[in-house]
């Protein structure tokens, strides 16, 4: 049977524009350019690696977000995944990660899946614990944080740097895998890629789809509530020196005078 | 007075400086009852105890150290449900907000990621974030459920407070989910003999202008003067120059120390998002046009193979 991979992917707005929130403090994605979150890229490079050492697989990319969302379903596509799910619906607006990881599970369920690949964390929220959260719902093994991943009869097997060690992981299918942004350099679609990717399929979800009712999700479902959000104060501007060959000398001065030395 | 459960990150029973401020914060809001599992886990309690614990629970089995996460999960609900606490902290490292995430699903609950700061609030504890790479700062609490929330390294002071920290053996069921991710094999990190990157008060990186491997031992004679912890940008790890365990930013380590230098690194958002927040950062970098020196309170504009080592003479003749 063919071994049926969903890939967790996210549209976040763009890390070197200019971020910011909306009046109900959610964060604003209609002003700016958003794209595929790029930690999620590595979760498609890795899927799709894994697709093609398989005999037989089918790699789908999953999102859940705005029509603009169809943006990042599209990159994964032109990379070479072969169908995307959309999860849209109004009520989503302000879903924490709580709520979105009910949305993922459902929409996963009802997929069918083998494996889950998600990136290490997003780009805009960077909380990291999505993938945690999946294999909570989803009740099987976590394989999170992976460096290096592969698949070999039913067996999930990876590499998890942490802290204080480097340790092997190994599960059995159906998995949560997370990979980080050391497994691998993500391909660039290709110009067959994303000619191909327009013919490929999108389908479109909403709540109703997953049997999630509206109260379940979105600002009034979420679990927490931002109260403020103030734009940190611009550092005060610094000294800065030339170095005439006494730079060295001169920063040590500095750092004396803060009591560092 | 409402208890705190603390998750304790210790290694064989030391424990890691981060638990120590989490029980600052949690004695602003409650009496913080700690949470310690694994190999050595009652010998945590006298530390603990100096730090304002009142009691220590603990419970100690090989699923710890043998399964990825879901054994500290079950361990930190079946002290959640012991204790009924007004708030569950758990240290921001990877695996914290793992445990931590899973536990507030469990328990129905939200949860809140890297704060930065806590304080008591009407409608429970105030979390402060830093957030899109450290230029805002958001206040936010969790609405449902008993608070969870992870808290960065150096959000606080570590503080003695002397209290009971009696020890109490927790009574842990393990879930048949406990033995789904089997650690097969863990080669534990050298010891540079440095400060944990997170943790340390200083911090010294460089960047792609090091220019090579070798040329990192300049970083760390710098770091040794100062007593320093070594990091590096993206750009350094990628060209493998320094290992990936060091890395500052977006998808490597979040630093918040007293003092930040930065050599040869250009500032990039995704660096930034790292170490933003730390108190006094200093850069020297040839390029006065590098966006780093945007956020300096000290720069010098200059060749590092120069700055650096003067610099690092300067230091080790004003200690003697
Ligand atoms: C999803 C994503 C995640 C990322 N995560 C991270 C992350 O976690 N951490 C991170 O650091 N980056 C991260 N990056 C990469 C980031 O965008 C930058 O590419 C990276 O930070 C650049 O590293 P650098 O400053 O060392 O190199 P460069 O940008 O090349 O800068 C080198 C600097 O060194 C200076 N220099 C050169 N020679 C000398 C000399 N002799 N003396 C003094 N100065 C000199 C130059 O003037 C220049 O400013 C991420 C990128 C993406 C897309």
């Amino acid at each position: 049977m063919s071994l049926r991979i969903v890939v967790t992917v996210k549209y976040v707005p763009d890390a070197t524009g200019d971020r910011h929130f909306a009046d109900d403090l959610t964060v604003d994605r209609d002003d700016v350019d958003g794209l595929l979150s790029e930690l999620d890229e590595y979760a498609v490079e890795q899927a799709l690696q894994i697709a093609e050492d398989a005999d037989d697989a089918e790699v789908t990319v999953l999102t859940v977000g705005p029509e603009d969302a169809k943006d990042a379903l599209r990159k994964a596509l032109s990379m070479g995944a072969d169908k995307a799910i959309h999860v849209e619906d109004d009520d989503l607006h302000g879903t924490d990660a709580i709520g979105t990881s009910l949305v993922l599970a459902k929409a996963i369920e009802k997929a069918g899946y083998d494996l889950v690949i998600s990136g290490m964390a997003s780009t805009d929220g960077t909380m990291g614990v999505v993938p945690a959260l999946l294999a909570e719902r989803l009740g099987v093994p976590q394989v999170t944080l992976l460096s290096e991943v592969s698949v070999e009869d039913g067996t999930v097997k990876g590499r998890r740097d942490g802290d204080a060690a480097s340790e092997q992981l190994e599960a059995s299918l159906p998995a949560v895998v997370s990979v980080t942004d050391q497994s691998g350099e993500a391909r660039y679609p290709s110009f067959k890629g994303i000619m191909a990717a327009k013919k490929k399929p999108v389908e479109s979800w909403d709540l109703s789809d997953l049997d999630i009712e509206a109260e379940e999700v979105g600002l009034d479902g979420a679990y927490t509530t931002v109260d403020g959000a103030a734009e940190r104060p611009a550092r005060t501007a610094g000294t800065i020196v030339k170095d005439e060959g006494e730079g060295g000398k001169q920063l040590a001065e500095f750092l004396a005078s803060q009591k560092f030395i | 007075m409402a208890e705190v459960l603390v998750y304790v990150d210790h290694v064989d029973g030391a424990v890691r400086k981060p638990t120590l401020e989490l029980l600052t914060l949690a004695r602003r809001i409650g009496e913080p009852v700690a949470v310690a599992l694994g190999n050595g886990a009652a010998d945590t309690a006298a530390t603990l105890a100096e730090h304002g614990a009142t009691r220590v629970l603990t419970h100690d089995a090989a699923e710890y150290a043998d399964y990825l996460v879901v054994p500290k999960v079950d361990a930190l609900q079946a002290a959640h449900e012991a204790v009924s606490p007004a708030a569950v902290l758990v240290p921001s490292s990877a695996e914290g907000k793992e445990i931590a995430a899973r536990l507030a699903l469990r328990i129905g609950s939200g949860i809140i990621t890297d704060a930065i700061d806590l304080e008591a609030g009407d409608e429970g504890p105030v979390a402060t974030q830093s957030v899109f790479a450290a230029s805002f700062t958001t206040k936010s609490r969790v609405s449902k459920g008993t608070p969870v929330i992870t808290v960065k390294p150096n959000s606080a002071a570590v503080e003695a407070a002397p209290a009971a920290g009696a020890v109490e053996a927790l009574s842990v069921t393990f879930s048949d989910k406990a033995t789904g991710t089997k650690v097969t094999g863990r080669t534990a990190r050298e010891s540079t003999g440095r400060p944990e990157l997170t943790e340390a008060a200083i911090v010294v990186s460089g960047g792609r202008g090091v220019g090579g491997a070798e040329n990192f031992a300049l970083i760390e004679a710098l770091a040794d003067s100062l007593g320093a912890a070594v990091g590096a940008s993206r750009a350094a790890v990628d060209a493998g120059w320094y290992p990936h365990t060091n890395q500052v930013g977006q998808t490597g380590k979040s630093v918040s120390p007293q003092l930040y230098i930065a050599s040869g690194i250009s500032g990039a958002i995704q660096h930034r998002a790292g170490m933003q927040t730390s108190k006094t950062i200093v850069a020297v970098n040839k390029d006065p046009e590098a966006p780093i020196f945007e956020l300096v309170d000290y720069g010098v504009v200059g060749d590092l193979f120069d700055v650096v080592p003067q610099l690092t003479e300067e230091i080790k003749s004003r200690k003697g």
